[in-house]
């Protein structure tokens, strides 16, 4: 049994530690490789609770998690990288303009040149982000005392650092790593909580999740016809 | 025969999507889509007058009680103007070049989906299954927001799909949350909302808090509640009139009624203070926010956009009081609005056809170029500035007598205030597009219409609203010069546009007639709709 918690503390850190990472990164592809790393922990979390639970359709959902997150989606994602990277070096004016960026040095198509807030700040926030996990998921870990409700905080606790990512961030890959990275955590989240949403439901969520993130896949190809970049700054046509 | 008629609303839909993918649009297609709605409201108003009480089919996966049913007459109606209102405007788009009978294909495709997909949402008996259609809608309507191609298309598309998949995210976990509280107060309820809502009041209060939250301001960011609204006025202006008209008339709604289903079963478990805050709190700032920016609005199609985001303010607050009179109201608030709005978006697709632009001060005097369609739009204004005889009018006097009487004045007083400014505002910025001197002046032809472009743009800095003071103003008029050759281009367009004039807006009187309709005498509606409010209420 003592096993079974430190495994499980032990995905919980590499969730929590991956989602770290891919804020203080700014590499994108960088961003994409922690991405698979962090869908392999998510899988490996759902094959351990399988095998605790002693539950063969948990150890497929594991097996699913791990082909669409750790696989699927980090491809789709760096799909878009490549289809963006070599576009924003030959866009009209964008080029010149993120090149212009402190420190950016080469390939600029493959870096956050300038999030809303810069990495020390992220990191500071990510931290702040934790503890407020910690706190708002008090009655949860108080509902069924386990260990793996012990490890509820870390799923929101990714949950919350997605989003802050996708808020902060500006090039449409770094703001799809964010929603991932929001999934990832919703999906551990409800991992950990141990009731079953049902099949129906899981598999609809995975299926919405792939096509949202096709659906942003062919949006920023698109943008990068129409705006030479994917730098969502150039997004200034619509406003009040 | 019952199961026929709950799966109806869904198979036909999704078999007219199938159609439109084999035969594509077509002169022989193009009225296809408005048979299938009709099939479908046909089907809907069979399963309302049929005996009331819930009933499953599909093996408990689909459920329809009262307000399922009144949701199904909601998509059905408005998605019925909508479809009937598109053959033409396909026609104006390929007549002016904007569009290829191949976008047309894809384009009725897609709305097939998307209206499938709403009557999932509403007839399926697990919440889990409500979010997956909810979110499927995000994925189908992108690209037809983003149909265009053009710079604001895709940006509005991109918008769109990350803040309505990131707010829904949040929703998510609150299912799961709510899940886990729902499994820890009794064995296997699932997301079954029927089922807990009868094991409601033995749920954790605190883990139920906190889902109730994340659920709420998650379906709120898809009924475009601020402070997650922001796609909503970027996709509505630019998403093809006929897709504004379902997305601003139904999808809205739609999202709120899940917010419904979740606040009658958190008002067991929490008390009813909790989520009466929290809704309150969303439908002012919504309320506020679109009065603030309605003021100096310069685009007629995101005006209307706005002016949704204020309904479903108003819609919130009723939500917020509770209580089957303010619940009844806020049922036929949703139709009324529907329809409303819905045969304005059309008439605004119509006006952009017929002008080529969607700049407020880009439209001048059409009561004399084109009375019918000044008809159209000053009539579905007033619906929603809320003067009688419309039903908004009566839906909003339904919310305020109820906000009154539950003791929520203070919210109620200041939403009133809000929506007055707000109508104010709406009728200043439609007279002067209906009324407002014509440099031009006199009948429009396709040449009048063109030469008198050019005088409005020297004159717009000179008009009140033209935003003499504003800064924006020296930004603004490049853009407005850069306009012009795109307004020359949709002229020969023009002609054919005028001539189908009375084709295309036939659906939107008829939908405006209904709401006025509704207002004088619900009839046997209002049966379903004191049912409907019964079943969010626990007292049938």
């Amino acid at each position: 049994v003592t096993g079974y918690a430190q495994w499980l503390d032990l995905t919980c850190g590499a969730l929590l530690v991956t989602a770290v990472v891919i804020v203080w990164r700014r590499r994108l592809s960088a961003i994409i490789a922690t991405l698979a790393l962090q869908g392999a922990a998510l899988a490996a979390l759902a094959a351990i609770l399988a095998v605790h639970a002693r539950d063969a359709r948990l150890g497929v959902v594991a097996a699913g998690v791990l082909a669409l997150r750790a696989v699927a989606l980090p491809w789709l994602l760096g799909r878009a990288l490549g289809a963006s990277g070599p576009g924003s070096g030959g866009g009209p004016g964008s080029g010149a303009d993120s090149g212009a960026g402190p420190g950016s040095g080469a390939g600029s198509g493959d870096r956050e040149s300038r999030p809303l807030v810069n990495v020390t700040a992220s990191l500071l926030a990510v931290a702040v982000l934790v503890l407020v996990a910690y706190a708002v998921s008090r009655p949860l870990t108080a509902l069924r005392p386990s260990p793996a409700a012990a490890a509820i905080p870390v799923g929101i606790a990714v949950t919350l650092t997605g989003f802050f990512v996708l808020v902060t961030r500006r090039r449409a890959v770094s703001q799809l790593a964010g929603f991932l990275l929001m999934d990832n955590g919703i999906t551990a989240t409800g991992f950990l909580t141990t009731a079953d949403a049902g099949l129906l439901v899981e598999f609809g969520v995975s299926l919405d999740v792939l096509l949202a993130v096709v659906v942003l896949r062919v949006l920023t190809s698109r943008m990068r016809d129409t705006f030479g970049d994917t730098d969502l700054d150039d997004l200034r046509e619509l406003h009040d | 025969m019952i199961t026929l008629l709950m799966i109806a609303p869904v198979a036909v839909p999704a078999a007219g999507a199938i159609a439109y993918l084999l035969a594509g649009w077509r002169p022989a297609t193009a009225w296809l889509a408005p048979w299938c709605t009709a099939l479908t409201l046909a089907a809907a108003i069979a399963l309302a007058a049929d005996r009331p009480g819930p009933r499953t089919a599909l093996g408990g996966l689909l459920r329809a009680d009262p307000l399922t049913e009144f949701m199904l007459i909601v998509i059905g109606s408005v998605g019925l103007l909508a479809t009937a209102a598109t053959p033409a405007w396909l026609r104006g788009e390929i007549a002016a070049g904007r569009a290829t009978p191949a976008t047309a294909s894809r384009y009725s495709v897609l709305v097939q989906a998307f209206l499938a997909a709403m009557a999932i949402a509403v007839l399926a008996a697990n919440l889990g299954v409500t979010w997956v259609a909810i979110e499927g809608t995000t994925i189908v309507t992108a690209f037809l927001v983003g149909q265009r191609r053009t710079k604001a298309a895709v940006e509005a598309a991109w918008k769109y799909v990350v803040i309505c998949s990131a707010g829904i995210a949040l929703a998510l976990l609150g299912l799961l949350l709510l899940n886990a509280a729902a499994h820890a107060a009794a064995a296997g309820p699932g997301l079954d909302w029927a089922r807990l809502a009868a094991v409601a009041p033995r749920l954790n209060p605190a883990v139920t808090r906190i889902a109730v939250a994340l659920l709420i301001v998650g379906f709120g960011t898809k009924a475009g509640l601020a402070p997650l609204h922001a796609w909503l006025p970027d996709a509505h202006g630019q998403a093809p009139a006929p897709v504004s008209a379902l997305m601003s008339g139904v999808l809205l709604s739609v999202a709120f009624c899940a917010i419904l289903r979740v606040k009658a079963i958190a008002d067991p478990a929490v008390g009813t203070g909790f989520a009466r805050l929290l809704l309150a709190v969303l439908g002012l700032g919504s309320l506020l926010l679109a009065a603030s920016l309605l003021i100096r609005q310069r685009d007629y199609k995101r005006m209307l956009a706005y002016s949704s985001i204020e309904h479903m303010g108003v819609i919130a607050l009723g939500a917020a009081v509770g209580g089957p009179l303010a619940l009844t109201a806020v049922l036929l608030h949703m139709l009324g609005h529907g329809l409303a709005k819905g045969s304005l978006f059309v008439s605004a697709g119509r006006m952009l056809q017929v002008t080529g632009t969607s700049r407020i001060d880009g439209v001048r005097s059409l009561a004399a170029k084109g009375p019918l369609l000044a008809g159209c739009a000053a009539a579905g204004v007033l619906a929603l500035a809320g003067f009688p005889p419309f039903s908004v009018f009566a839906s909003e006097i339904g919310i305020v007598r109820a906000g009154f009487a539950a003791g929520l004045g203070w919210a109620t007083s200041i939403a009133l205030a809000l929506t007055l400014v707000i109508a104010a505002v709406l009728l200043g910025h439609t007279s002067r597009m209906l009324l407002g001197p014509d440099a031009g002046g006199g009948p429009a032809t396709g040449h009048v219409t063109g030469q008198a472009t050019g005088p409005f743009t020297g004159r717009g800095t000179g008009l009140p609203g033209g935003g003499a003071g504003l800064p924006g103003t020296g930004a603004e008029l490049p853009g407005n010069g850069a306009g012009l050759p795109g307004n020359g281009a949709a002229l020969p367009g023009n002609g054919a546009a005028l001539a189908g004039n009375g084709a295309g807006l036939a659906p939107a009187v008829a939908a405006l007639a209904a709401c006025a309709a509704l207002g004088v005498y619900a009839g046997p509606l209002t049966t379903l709709l004191h049912s409907a409010a019964g079943t969010l209420t626990g007292t049938p």
